[in-house]
């Protein structure tokens, strides 16, 4: 697994514009391949268009305790982009009048963040339906600092999401670094043991599995019932919901296709996927991503992509629902992870 | 022309058998694609007999497809190798059993 972040090591993918011309060119310039917007031409959805919005999710920083080798924020301890408390504050205003229901903080390991805590407490006083932090369950176990997390996130009735690759330690350690299952399970026990992702619990617990190599995510379904099972049989864990997620073909995980050999294919297997009922649900036409410097984007992908939204409004000094929403949203290849199969968003399957 | 009997590439091609055959091609992945679905079997057992049978056949096309499909569903490289043994257990084990014709053969030859 990679030891530092793409930007650390001085990667050439570290560079939005490079990965934007990987995705444009090759098999897409030479034909072999259908552009994503003429694909969704086919069925009158070019341009995409946002419905109501329905999330905010905030990144509030790309600094995390993990490496992941598949990581399309590209994230690690060596990333120094943190969200301050002055733009938290101009998040604070949007959450209290947004038309969305759900605030979804996500990172990097947003735990990390040093006002972390301090947002938290306020947005949860916003009046928001459904609070939603990504916590990869590592971070709970990092440092002694972190070990109240469970409780903490139970006073404030914080909905967690939490990636777990697999339920065996060969798989999660090879994708997330060694030693991350153990502590996974920990975590996962702990925030059990608190109330977290029991039947009949309120706090919720969800986790979300994203495949650990090229290939496609198989049925959420199955997926979730033999996660379940496993999970409960050898370590007595429960959680509510399994949300399957496609990785797609942008910075850390664009990196290993590339070096491993698989672009060619990984992309013709998401062409091949594309299913048309997907497109109408995509994240991007519920949700409006919001970096940790403050600025909008149709999503995390295009946020890691350094394509901000194609509005006016385009930093949250100057949020206007209204106008945000009548906007184009900004599509490339990459898009193909969002419309293959069932479909991919940060909340599972689409179609 | 390749210049080699198996390329990798081709596999991505498979449904094109369709262009020369409409009627035929249709039918027949209509049929695999009903094979494959969730039944008396779950689609996991089905991918690891695929898997299994892929080896036997000796078919690289379906080793790669299947090897593929069991990441897709979450099968572990044990279980995978496992269902290589079985393959393997069979083949030989039909190789073996037709020692008992070689030794009917021999005896009834022989005084
Ligand atoms: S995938 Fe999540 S946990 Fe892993 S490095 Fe990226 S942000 Fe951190
Ligand atoms: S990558 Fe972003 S912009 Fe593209 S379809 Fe997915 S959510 Fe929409």
């Amino acid at each position: 697994m990679a030891i530092k972040s793409l930007k650390a090591r001085d990667n050439e993918l570290a560079i939005a514009n490079k990965q934007l011309n990987i995705l444009d060119g090759g098999i897409f310039a030479e034909g072999e391949l259908p552009y994503f917007k003429d694909k969704i031409a086919e069925i009158g959805h070019f341009p995409l268009r946002p419905k109501k919005l329905e999330i905010l999710q905030i990144n509030v920083g790309y600094m995390c305790n993990q490496v992941c080798e598949h990581c399309h924020v590209d994230a690690g301890p060596d990333r120094k982009e943190i969200m301050t408390r002055e733009t938290m504050m101009l998040c604070l205003e949007v959450i209290k009048n947004t038309g969305a229901h759900t605030l979804d903080l996500t990172g990097g390991a947003p735990e990390m963040n040093p006002d972390f805590r301090w947002f938290v407490e306020e947005a949860a006083n916003a009046g928001i339906k459904d609070f939603i932090v990504r916590s990869n369950l590592t971070i709970i176990r990092a440092n002694k600092k972190y070990y109240d997390l469970p409780e903490f996130f139970k006073k404030h009735n914080v909905h967690i999401i939490s990636s777990m690759p697999h339920y065996t330690r060969g798989k999660t350690d090879k994708q997330r670094g060694d030693g991350v299952f153990d502590k996974s399970i920990k975590a996962l026990q702990e925030l059990n043991a608190v109330g977290y992702g029991m039947p009949d619990s309120n706090l919720k617990l969800d986790l979300v599995y994203n495949p650990s190599g090229a290939f496609l995510p198989g049925d959420q379904a199955a997926m979730e019932r033999d996660f379940k099972k496993a999970l409960k049989e050898d370590f007595s864990i429960d959680f509510h919901n399994l949300f399957a997620i496609t990785n797609l073909p942008i910075a850390r995980f664009l990196d290993y296709l590339i070096a491993s050999g698989n672009y060619e294919d990984y992309m013709y297997a998401l062409v091949e996927a594309y299913n048309p009922v997907a497109v109408s649900n995509v994240m991007c036409t519920n949700t409006i991503s919001i970096s940790w410097d403050g600025w909008l984007y149709d999503c995390d992908f295009n946020q890691m992509l350094g394509l901000k939204v194609a509005s006016k409004v385009k930093h949250i000094k100057d949020y206007n629902e209204e106008v945000l929403n009548d906007r184009n949203i900004i599509i490339s290849q990459h898009c193909y992870g969002c419309t293959a199969g069932a479909g991919s968003s940060c909340q599972g399957t689409v179609a | 022309m390749a210049n080699s009997y198996y390329d990798p590439a081709d596999l991505r091609k498979f449904g094109k058998i369709t262009e020369w055959s409409e009627e035929l091609g249709t039918k027949f992945f209509e049929y695999y694609g009903k094979v494959f679905e969730e039944g008396a079997l779950s689609a996991r057992e089905k991918s690891l007999i695929a898997l299994a049978v892929s080896h036997v056949v000796k078919c690289p096309y379906c080793i790669d497809a299947y090897t593929k499909d069991g990441l897709q569903k979450g099968i572990t490289k044990e279980e995978m190798m496992e269902a290589v043994h079985v393959g393997a257990a069979i083949e030989s084990g039909a190789t073996l059993v037709h020692g008992v014709q070689m030794m009917n053969k021999y005896d009834k030859l022989s005084m």
